[in-house]
């Protein structure tokens, strides 16, 4: 069984809404788009208010290199254009919607029928992918038409497609596998086509035997596409992990995947890009988890971009009274909200309600040096010397530590007996390396 | 016996004397020549360290002013906040060149958004420190421009001058031992703390908040923050107000001290500090007031903090 | 509904606690203890009782009134630190040695550095080395074991310990083989006695002389399985450790018999097996590196075999782990764990 060697933990996956098939959510009465959805510059908004919109329809243009597309997820009429406060919590622009019945853009097509044939070309193939709007699924939300674009002097020789999932809780890859199988199996044909690679793998943890089932029998019919087995292990879904558990490359440190051959894309990302080719469809929708120990219904919703996270735990069942914590993504990784009316967006894998009896930390403790910490780190850091240098303001040091190496996967922080708040202090750290770096480049 | 004591002595004095020969020489050989001014000035300045001026520490403060006032004969652009005037007189002196006058400096809290004006809507749970919080989310007041009222600020002054009120949730900063050294402006990630000049009898108005948003939603997380309804740059005659980004600036090189932005301001964000208590009729006031704009335009390097609000992490 | 949290990722926290790791270790020791009362019956549930005692009472003492921080006492750390000491000491030890004993360890070499996870030696080996020193004499009259249900042994109350009777005869110029085959005239008590080396079985079992929880290898490795079993201890210091004991031991057998004992010997004598599971293997202390873990362990098995060939003392575990504990941070500095994409792997 392959997996990668350093590190890791296996918290309690908790996969809930393993059995719940997707469902299509209602459309909401008004829609909150926001216009920076993806990694890079923020998009333009190219609508104005009192403008009539329909589904599909281009509202807010990446101009930047690093940047996306975003697409009308409703049809209607455009409110206003104003700030709202979003998963970062802080103000940011957004394209409000009022809804007006469900009609789409001609050029969308809306029929079941999978569409096998690939007519376009490579470039059409980039093109058409950064027109529509794809940008990563798996949660950061990073812009795929660049990835697809290797630099000059690289070579990628194999696409990596992640069905892994190793976050608890979250099964919306799991239910788009199971159901949307084949569709995920030509999107990875496609973005084959567009990276100029006759490999890909698909990387799948074996708490999904019947996902991998399904995956290899239909891979059959599909050239150069393998499914792999990989063993459960928390964080494999980290890019380089993926990488390292299946082709045993290491990407090295400060360097993108394509340095060794690969590039890794999300199987939501490959069902969005077979939309977005096959179908003309732009990314206005996505499957998402709500999920918690205390919900109703923990289910997988298909949701239109822009809704309100609310209007998806009502659907669950309601927001038990008993709810902690709001968490947009999964526990590990994921971001504590601060209200629950925060629309969905393209990196948006889950809402996620943590009861209140295991909200609360536990209590801070003296470290008591086991190196938990460093055994389980992915990255092969010193997280209980990192978060002391940044405790003690000793960012020259932390950086000479590789802190920037931190792909803050909260290994360290879940394994740490002493309860340590290890990842908030390297975050903080992150923070003021970058900050140091950034003011020598100006000098 | 007594050969063991004669040949010790011997030995020993010889390894003495052979050291001090070898020390005398590497002494001669790696001596640093410093100039003696450095030594003089580090004595008048105060010895906080405090990083104020900004350089590491007072020594290596005066081996810049030595190195400027050899090189340039002035010492423009550096400046011992914390001695003030009176230290940086001395420091001319010692350095034969005219001092110059800078007006005193205080630090001040533009944020009112303590536990009872904004209210608290969800709980922090991690490290208490601003930055940190800053870069998570906007507070647990919800108010993305806010205090964080975790205090890295007071962690940030060296003299004592920043404490946190339990009651508010704020810091407070004692006027009388704030030296404007800047650390706390230096510390809040906010940008909340702004260094504005000690006015008149320590007489001072400002807008006691920096949010950018829109007066409602503003409002929806503080009762007193500024809404940017512009009734108090309207109501100026001096000009000191500009209006940005739905919020309202005083500056203080202008403000006449008049008073009048105070009782006009809708939601009780301009804050007026250290006038004699308001007398019951206002034509009163105003009349008196007018007697008191006494002009206290001096000469101001401009030191003015640079409001850059993007508070994004 | 209450208000809601926001904290940084993750949201959710594994199992692990502090009080987990030292009940853990805790339990381990269960097989240690039972043979120690066993061989030594009451003085060593004395021994035990009064060593924890002390020590939690320390700890809480100093807690309370002076550092007047939280009180850890819970954790288990003192109920671990006095079981070491207890294990590390005779068990006709007076009262009143093992309350100083604990007081050093608890009071000078953990609670002065600021508690848990800061000492930088292992307390219960400063307080057993604090004793040792102050009083060698209480220290190395090491009681016969007399096993419970096996009658009253009538020849001896003390004797010595294999190493010690050992060293002392080669140093009188014997050699190994006839060490052990025709054993060691003693005068006990104004009786003479023959005191001969136990076999290695025995040796394995604990029927021999030595400290509470030193004498028994089986009931030690018993307790370090279910302590790597349980990951609270890590393979890296005992392979190093016990495998630099084994070569160098062996070494110096292969040169001459005669004059050096066999690995076996080593291995199963002395304090080595408490000291390799249960002392080198302390979180705290030790280095965090993998590659540091084996450095240590390889460290402390030289050092312990050069005091007990050459040293002035029979055994050296304890200072052979205290020295190395000072090596630990310059360990730590030198052997980073390896980064993954330190370098190109295609």
């Amino acid at each position: 069984m392959k997996t990668f060697k350093l590190g890791g933990v296996h918290p309690a996956e908790n996969k809930l809404s393993n059995n719940s098939p997707i469902q299509v959510l209602p459309i909401p009465k008004q829609v909150f788009i926001p216009v920076s959805q993806s990694l890079g510059a923020p998009s333009k908004p190219v609508v104005n208010k009192g403008d009539q919109v329909k589904v599909g329809q281009l509202i807010a243009k990446g101009e930047a290199f690093i940047s996306s597309n975003i697409h009308s997820s409703v049809s209607g009429k455009v409110l206003k254009i104003d700030n709202i406060t979003d998963q970062t919590d802080y103000p940011k622009q957004a394209i409000f919607i009022n809804v007006e019945g469900d009609e789409w853009d001609e050029n969308i097509d809306k029929s079941d029928k999978v569409k096998r044939e690939i007519t376009l070309s490579k470039d059409e193939i980039i093109r058409k992918i950064h027109e529509m709007g794809i940008v990563g699924l798996g949660g950061a939300a990073f812009p795929s038409h660049v990835k697809l674009m290797v630099p000059k002097g690289k070579k990628a020789n194999l696409l990596i497609i992640n069905g892994v999932e190793c976050e608890p809780y979250l099964t919306s890859d799991y239910r788009l596998m199971l159901e949307k199988g084949e569709e995920i199996l030509i999107g990875t044909t496609i973005l084959m086509k567009g990276l100029g690679v006759n490999k890909a793998f698909i990387g799948i943890e074996n708490n999904k035997p019947d996902a991998i089932k399904h995956l290899t029998d239909l891979a059959k019919d599909f050239e150069g596409i393998e499914v792999f087995s990989l063993k459960v292990k928390y964080p494999q879904g980290g890019e380089k992990q993926l990488i390292k558990a299946l082709t045993n490359r290491e990407v090295p440190s400060g360097k993108l995947p394509v340095e060794v051959g690969c590039v890794v894309n999300n199987v939501g990302t490959a069902f969005a890009v077979y939309e977005a080719v096959q179908k003309n469809k732009p990314l206005f929708e996505r499957v998402v988890t709500v999920t918690g120990k205390s919900l109703k219904n923990p289910s997988n919703f298909l949701v239109r971009i822009g809704t309100h996270s609310s209007e998806l735990v009502e659907k669950a069942g309601g927001l038990p009274d008993d709810t902690g914590k709001i968490i947009s993504g999964g526990p590990m990784m994921g971001k504590a909200l601060n209200m629950i009316d925060v629309p969905i967006v393209k990196g948006s894998s889950g809402v996620l309600l943590i009861e209140d009896s295991e909200t609360e930390r536990m209590a801070v403790k003296n470290c008591i040096r086991c190196a938990n910490c460093i055994s389980v780190c992915p990255m092969g850091l010193e997280p209980v010397l990192l978060a002391q240098y940044s405790e003690k303001e000793m960012f020259e040091n932390a950086e000479k530590e590789h802190i920037l190496d931190c792909m803050e996967c909260g290994s360290c922080q879940y394994t740490c007996p002493s309860g340590r708040p290890l990842l908030d202090y390297i975050r903080l750290g992150k923070f003021k390396v970058g900050e140091i770096i950034r003011n020598r480049g100006k000098k | 016996m007594n050969d063991v004591v004669i040949y010790a002595v011997i030995s020993l004095s010889a390894i003495g004397i052979a050291a001090a020969v070898i020390l005398f020489f590497i002494a001669k050989k790696f001596k640093v020549i410093e100039d003696p001014k450095i030594d003089i000035v580090e004595e008048v300045l105060p010895s906080a360290n405090c990083g104020g001026c900004g350089f590491p520490g007072c020594r290596n403060f005066a081996e810049a002013l030595v190195n400027k006032s050899n090189k340039d004969k002035n010492i423009e652009g550096l400046n011992c906040p914390v001695g003030g005037n009176k230290v940086m007189s001395k420091v001319a002196e010692i350095l034969g060149l005219e001092a110059e006058e800078k007006e005193p400096m205080v630090a001040v809290l533009c944020c009112s958004g303590s536990k009872a004006n904004a209210p608290k809507k969800v709980n922090y749970d991690g490290p208490a420190t601003c930055v940190f919080v800053n870069n998570l989310y906007a507070g647990e007041n919800g108010c993305p421009y806010g205090c964080l009222g975790l205090g890295d600020c007071v962690v940030a002054c060296k003299f004592d001058a920043m404490y946190m009120d339990k009651e508010t949730g704020l810091p407070v900063i004692i006027e009388e031992k704030c030296v404007a050294c800047g650390a706390c402006v230096e510390a809040c990630p906010r940008n909340i703390i702004e260094l504005r000049n000690v006015g008149k009898k320590s007489k001072r108005i400002f807008v006691s908040c920096i949010n950018e948003e829109k007066g409602g939603v503003a409002r929806k997380n503080c009762k007193v923050a500024c809404i940017g309804c512009g009734k108090c740059f309207k109501v100026c005659k001096f000009d000191a107000i500009t209006m940005k980004n739905n919020l309202a600036y005083i500056d203080y090189e202008k403000c006449k001290l008049c008073r009048k932005c105070v009782e006009e301001c809708p939601t009780g964000a301009i804050h007026e500090l250290n006038f004699p208590p308001k007398k019951p009729k206002p034509e009163k006031v105003m009349e008196k007031q007018k007697t008191e704009t006494v002009s206290t335009e001096a000469k101001v390097v401009d030191n003015k903090p640079e409001k850059d609000l993007n508070t994004g992490g | 509904m209450n208000l809601l949290t926001v904290s940084g990722s993750p949201h959710i926290h594994g199992d692990n606690s502090i009080k987990k790791i030292m009940y853990g270790v805790v339990f381990a020791m269960i097989p240690a203890i039972l043979v120690s009362i066993y061989f030594f019956g009451l003085d060593a549930v004395k021994v035990l009782l009064i060593s924890v005692i002390a020590c939690m009472f320390f700890e809480w003492a100093i807690q309370k009134y002076l550092i007047k921080g939280p009180l850890t006492i819970n954790d288990g750390s003192a109920m671990v630190t006095g079981i070491l000491l207890a294990f590390n000491v005779p068990g006709n030890l007076p009262v009143w040695i093992i309350i100083i004993g604990a007081f050093v360890s608890i009071g000078i070499a953990k609670m002065s550095f600021g508690g848990l996870g800061k000492n930088p030696f292992n307390p219960a080996l400063v307080g057993r080395v604090f004793l040792l020193i102050s009083f060698p004499v209480q220290m190395t009259s090491w009681p016969k074991p007399n096993p419970l249900f096996a009658g009253k042994v009538l020849d001896a109350i003390t004797g010595p310990t294999p190493l010690g009777n050992l060293k002392g005869e080669l140093r009188g110029g014997r050699t190994v083989q006839d060490i052990l085959e025709h054993g060691t005239k003693m005068i006990v008590d104004g009786k003479e006695v023959l005191y001969k080396i136990p076999d290695y079985v025995q040796e394995l079992l604990g029927n021999m002389g030595g400290s509470l929880g030193e004498i028994s290898a089986v009931a030690l490795i018993i307790g370090a399985i279910y302590m790597l079993c349980r990951r609270i201890i890590t393979w890296q210091i005992p392979v190093a450790y016990l495998g630099s004991v084994i070569v160098f031991t062996g070494i110096l057998w292969l040169i001459d018999p005669n004059i050096y004992i066999n690995p076996l010997f080593h291995l199963v004598t002395g304090g080595l097996m408490l000291g390799v599971f249960f002392m080198a293997t302390d979180m705290v202390s030790t280095p965090m590196s993998p590659k540091g873990q084996l450095i240590f362990g390889l460290g402390c098995g030289v050092i312990t075999v050069i005091i007990r060939v050459w040293g002035a003392y029979p055994e050296g575990v304890s200072f052979a782990i205290l020295i190395m504990n000072a090596f630990a941070p310059l360990i730590n500095k030198g052997f980073k764990p390896k980064r993954f994409g330190e370098t190109l792997k295609i």
